[in-house]
């Protein structure tokens, strides 16, 4: 899994987490995979669920410390 | 046009005045359907609000024009983030401040009736949560029965009535929220009681709760006193305060009954549950007006947002207090359950003092409604 761009988001809530990601996602090109660093617990369930209505693919997410890490592939 | 904060405490008026209210919940579908704001005259949509990132334009037309309109979230910055672009292009909109968070924890004090000398009693109702705890007042004194966790609630309503907070009960070990019985009786000085078979395990002084017991509230004879009645939980206590009220604790809902397996136990305890209701209920006097430590759903409210119905008709319209064959009651308790409150095992640990999180991850652990009934 090659990551593109890193997005480090760690310290902002909701809904800023979801607005960077999306700006960041559209510069990216389809399959390409963006990697988000986030500290919003409420990051869990709506990125996944963020991604999934807009065709995009959380490849993997990772909780390490107090910071969830997520690989979401380009759809 | 603007978008204005609105506080739980106003939408709890709304609840209990049965207002109407158009509520765009802008959490994920997951989270509305486990878990909303309830009213009588409610309506809902449900957007989240990642999906309204490029504009409203999509939801306006399904905005009513002649309600107000409150945007809620998890924690308020996604529905200011919402209510916003609302107000920017049409109309007043309100946003709930602090969120569905703020929403969990506000606790509603209603007053339920006045005591012999001159005493009364209060039901903290917590509509997010469906919790309700209790105060006796009389002649200067108090008695707090299954406070949750926001202790200056309490304490700041025994000081604006001036009296002295006595005695603080809790009918059972909880499982769905944080019982704020033990800080309460360590701030103040009061006296705090459990039953003792439900804290094998705990890690603080307590006094023990038995059967029988009676306290006097303030110089007169007004009297609680605890009445054994198991099944929720092995220890579960009740209490009849002023022969009037019957706080049934997690035993008895209004439209529902206890669910015996929060501590694991269901078949252990399911024999206990049909005792206490079907026996040691049945032997008191019916006109006691049943007060339960929760509500589950808003139907459960009387008019004036207390939850309280005499004995008498709880025997006639409770299912669970009508299931006459054993088997099947059995059955009904055992293995038609709705899922587990959130985090219901930590929850317990917190209450026996074996974890101390704060006050974020309390927070987080009680999210969601109680569940701990079965119907």
């Amino acid at each position: 899994m090659e990551v593109v761009k890193i997005l480090d988001v760690k310290g902002l809530s909701c809904p800023m987490p979801i607005i960077r990601t999306k700006k960041e996602m559209d510069t990216l090109f389809a399959g390409e995979v963006l990697e988000v660093h986030v500290t919003d617990k409420g990051a869990l369930s709506d990125i996944p669920a963020w991604a999934n209505a807009g065709g995009h693919t959380v490849l993997e997410h990772r909780e390490e410390s107090d910071v969830i890490k997520f690989f979401i592939q380009k759809g | 046009m603007t978008a204005t904060k609105m506080t739980a405490a106003q939408v709890a008026r709304k609840v209990i005045e049965n207002k109407e209210l158009f509520i765009i919940d802008v959490r994920n579908q997951d989270a509305f359907e486990d878990w909303k704001i309830e009213g009588h005259n409610f309506n809902y949509l449900n957007v989240p609000y990642f999906e309204l990132l490029d504009g409203v334009e999509e939801i306006l037309p399904k905005i009513p024009a002649n309600q107000d309109v409150l945007v809620l979230c998890a924690k308020e910055g996604s529905s200011v983030f919402v209510a916003n672009m609302i107000a920017e292009t049409r109309q007043d909109v309100y946003y709930l401040e602090g969120g569905m968070k703020s929403w969990s924890t506000y606790l509603e004090p209603i007053k339920v009736g006045d005591l012999s000398s001159g005493g009364e009693l209060y039901q903290f109702v917590r509509l997010g949560k469906g919790c309700l705890s209790y105060m006796v007042i009389s002649e200067g004194e108090a008695a707090i029965i299954d406070a949750v966790r926001f202790t200056d609630v309490f304490i700041n309503f025994a000081k604006e009535k001036n009296v002295t907070i006595k005695h603080v009960f809790d009918t059972h070990l909880h499982a769905d929220h944080i019982s704020g019985g033990r800080q309460i009786a360590e701030l103040t000085g009061a006296t705090y009681y459990l039953p003792p078979k439900d804290a094998e395990e705990v890690t603080f002084e307590f006094t023990s709760l038995e059967d029988n017991l009676k306290v006097q509230i303030g110089a007169s004879q007004l009297e609680v006193g605890a009445l054994y009645s198991p099944g929720h939980t092995i220890g579960s206590t009740s209490f009849i305060v002023d022969e009037k009220y019957l706080l049934t604790g997690d035993i008895l809902f209004i439209d529902s009954i206890g669910r015996p397996d929060l501590a694991g136990k269901a078949e252990d305890w399911v024999g206990d549950l049909r005792e206490t209701l079907y026996k040691r209920y049945r032997e008191l006097a019916k006109d006691l007006i049943v007060l339960p430590a929760h509500f589950m759903i808003i139907d459960e409210l009387n008019e004036d947002g207390t939850v309280a119905k005499p004995l008498s008709e709880l025997f006639n319209a409770n299912h669970g207090l009508n299931i006459s064959d054993e088997e099947e009651f059995r059955k009904t308790v055992t293995e038609q359950l709705p899922p587990q409150p959130n985090a219901y095992q930590q929850i317990r640990q917190v209450n026996m003092g074996k974890i101390t999180p704060d006050d974020e991850e309390q927070t987080e652990m009680e999210i969601g409604p109680n569940r701990c009934a079965v119907r």
